[in-house]
């Protein structure tokens, strides 16, 4: 293998993102789930367990800044490498928030008595997972295509917070007797909203790797 | 070539020609000596002439030409012994600035100069007279291997020299002590260039007749001990000429003579070539 | 930490000329250690007293304690320790002899002559040295009539022959192309595993790319040894960080 010290840590590199790709859309599930359910252990775990994709966000940060440091990239190896340490950013960022989404679930399993299939916010925790799930796989095969899916598909998770914040405004003209509630939901359903975008970025920077260039959501083209 | 206006100056014309005539001339003396010697020996080259045996009826060169190779090789045994040992030494051994290098330096620079009628002298005073060895094989040999002893020995030093240092340093770094190292890679990386001293050693012990006259003395047999005197192909052509009774037969011994000098310098030529190739790699 | 060599108040003279000063420093085994620093500055005469290369030349003298593991360097058999420490140089050297010969010559030096061993031996180093595929139907080349980058291998492979402990490369890749230099580079990743590397470079990409730990000589002193992530990014000496960086006059 030529360069195999440097094939060998760029492959620790992938691994280890996908742990933490792993480590987080696990903390989404679990974090919805437990808000279903109201499993306040689960929560907690899922509030504890931030702490765990902290620890990723330095240890690959360390990583990479070794490999800047020992290997000398140019070309692809930089952007990679690059784009790794800003992917983690974001990474840590949905840690951050699906960790908030457990916070409001303790509080809201104690307020709340009315039953809500939270069948919405389901659906867009599914899609911000798929998100995140498809940038990090476009970022392992260097596939642009599934860079711009996961682009375009933050589209569909702002439309699900639409549609969570008429619900809320309906219910608030409605039936006023459970107002804070009515207010969790709606913060969920801003954490989820906050989750598409990061995922978002991901996929933004899985697109300067492969092609060298790095455009924000305001000057979109979709890559054919 | 000074450029003037396009037109070759009347100058220019001159220098050419001069030029053009030295060579010319150089060269026209060359060819018409061999044309010469060849013209005169080539008819009465006779197979008779290579009989092993000579008689007065018929002066086979044979015997000389065998006499001849016993010489040069009883002389080179002698000279490569003692002048690639004392190049090794000087090259290898020798601390640098030693004075005794310095020594043997200037020694053999003499050497070479000295006129070979001075060896003969030299040979047949110690040797011949001295020593009791009467006029024979050894006593020619010992003479012509002093003769040559300085060339051998140049060439080896600058042979043994032109080993890069890089390669004695690989073999002591594997753990090889300086024999090993001297024998198995300095010695054998310089063959080329210590062959090629060796060619030039012979091509001057073929071409030595005053030195063998004194020495090796004149007798046509081959010999049958180192003691016994014998004539090599130069003498015998010599003593030829000199009787007045057999200028054919001497013409036709030059001829073998000369095909033999001109062999040995190409081999020298292409030996040097061969160096001059490999190192420039 | 398993040092197999160590270095105490090491100094070493071309006659008045005072090369290296008061040097104190291990080498731990199966790592590759870099020493780093400006020309002239005793790196590479570390490395050669490491071997005794230096007691070749007139007028080199030195004191102070070198120990291959329990023995002292300058006490042992010198046959014995260049059997066990080889050594690389910076231009490629092969023997103007065959491949195998070329391979074979530690072997025979050190009393190997059955056929069927060093047939053996042979392989094995070039296997050692990533080379064998490509010379393996050649071995009857001279050695010089292969590319740059191809002696300089069997160099590696030839000092590999003896099964050394240690292996010094001075400069190992200077004289050779970007491609054979990460060959050769992949190579000593790959060789630490079974022996223990230590090598000049003026190239400093080269340090950290290949090595575990890194020293940095200037005028003959040490001036910095550690850990080549440590050295390269937060250098505890500014000397160092002037001279990693480039601001070096």
């Amino acid at each position: 293998m030529v360069r195999n010290r440097f094939e060998e840590a760029l492959d620790k590199l992938n691994n280890d993102l996908d742990v933490m790709g792993d480590l987080v859309t696990v903390a989404i599930e679990k974090s919805l789930t437990s808000l279903k359910n109201c499993d306040t252990d689960l929560a907690k775990q899922v509030i504890k367990g931030d702490h765990e994709v902290n620890e990723m966000e330095k240890s690959i940060e360390r990583h990479c800044i070794t490999l800047l440091l020992r290997q000398q990239p140019v070309a692809s190896d930089l952007r990679l490498i690059s784009t790794a340490l800003k992917m983690i950013t974001d990474l840590e960022r949905i840690g951050d928030q699906a960790a908030d989404i457990a916070e409001i679930t303790l509080s809201y399993c104690e307020t709340s008595r009315k039953e809500n299939s939270f069948e919405t916010t389901s659906k867009m925790a599914e899609e911000t997972i798929r998100m995140v799930k498809t940038a990090l796989k476009a970022f392992r095969d260097g596939d642009l295509a599934l860079a711009d899916e996961v682009i375009a598909a933050d589209d569909r998770v702002d439309a699900y917070f639409d549609s969570i914040r008429d619900q809320v405004i309906q219910g608030m003209q409605d039936d006023i007797d459970e107002p804070e509630s009515l207010v969790d939901v709606l913060m969920i359903a801003k954490y989820l909203e906050r989750i598409g975008d990061h995922a978002e970025n991901v996929a933004e920077w899985v697109v300067f790797s492969i092609t060298g260039k790095h455009e924000s959501i305001d000057d979109l083209h979709l890559h054919v | 070539m000074r450029k003037s206006s396009g037109k070759a100056s009347g100058y220019d014309w001159f220098i050419r020609g001069i030029v053009y005539l030295a060579t010319a001339i150089t060269v026209s003396v060359l060819l018409f000596i061999i044309w010469h010697v060849v013209s005169n020996g080539v008819p009465h080259l006779k197979p008779s002439l290579f009989e092993w045996k000579y008689t007065t009826e018929n002066v086979s060169m044979m015997p000389a030409i065998i006499n001849t190779l016993i010489i040069i090789a009883v002389a080179l045994t002698i000279a490569m012994i003692f002048g690639i040992g004392a190049a090794i030494y000087l090259v290898e051994y020798a601390k640098p600035g030693n004075k005794l290098v310095a020594i043997v330096r200037i020694t053999t620079e003499t050497l070479s100069g000295i006129p070979s009628i001075v060896y003969g002298l030299f040979g047949m005073l110690f040797f011949v007279t001295t020593l009791n060895w009467g006029y024979s094989v050894l006593a020619g040999a010992m003479t012509v291997a002093i003769m040559i002893l300085p060339t051998i020995m140049r060439s080896t030093e600058e042979a043994l020299m032109a080993v890069p240092m890089s390669l004695r340093e690989a073999s002591y770094g594997l753990g090889a002590a300086k024999l090993r190292t001297v024998f198995r890679i300095v010695l054998p990386s310089a063959m080329q260039g210590i062959l090629a001293g060796v060619i030039l050693g012979i091509g001057r012990i073929i071409g030595e007749t005053a030195a063998l006259l004194y020495t090796a003395g004149s007798t046509h047999r081959i010999p049958s001990s180192l003691f016994n005197s014998a004539r090599t192909l130069a003498i015998h052509m010599y003593l030829l000429a000199g009787e007045g009774l057999h200028k054919n037969e001497a013409y036709a011994t030059a001829v073998v003579l000369l095909i033999v000098v001109i062999l040995i310098n190409l081999l020298s030529n292409f030996l040097a070539g061969k160096l001059r190739k490999e190192y420039n790699q | 930490m398993d040092n197999i060599i160590t270095i105490r108040d090491f100094n070493s003279y071309y006659g008045d000329f005072h090369a290296i000063k008061d040097i104190n420093m291990d080498v731990e085994k199966n790592k590759i250690t870099a020493f780093i620093g400006p020309s002239g500055c005793g790196k590479s005469t570390l490395l050669k007293s490491i071997n005794r290369m230096n007691d070749l030349v007139e007028g080199f003298h030195c004191k102070g304690t070198m120990m291959l593991e329990e023995q002292e360097i300058y006490k042992m058999d010198v046959y014995e320790l260049r059997k066990r420490v080889g050594m690389v140089f910076q231009k490629p050297n092969p023997f103007p002899i065959s491949i195998y010969d070329n391979i074979a010559y530690g072997p025979r030096t050190h009393g190997i002559r059955k056929k069927a061993e060093l047939d053996e031996i042979v392989e094995k180093s070039l296997r050692q040295a990533a080379i064998w595929d490509e010379v393996k139907d050649q071995l009857n080349k001279n050695g010089l009539s292969i590319s740059g980058g191809q002696q300089q291998r069997i160099c590696i492979a030839r000092a590999l022959a003896v099964n050394p402990e240690v292996i010094l490369l001075d400069e190992p890749t200077s004289a050779l192309d970007p491609i054979s230099t990460t060959k050769i580079e992949d190579l000593l990743n790959e060789l630490k595993k079974e022996y223990t590397i230590v090598i000049v470079t003026h190239n400093m990409q080269q340090a950290t790319r290949v090595s575990d730990y890194t020293g940095f000589f200037l005028l003959g002193d040490l001036i910095e040894f550690g850990d080549t992530d440590q050295v390269f990014s937060i250098p505890k000496d500014k000397r160092t960080e002037d001279y990693i960086t480039g601001r070096f006059g």
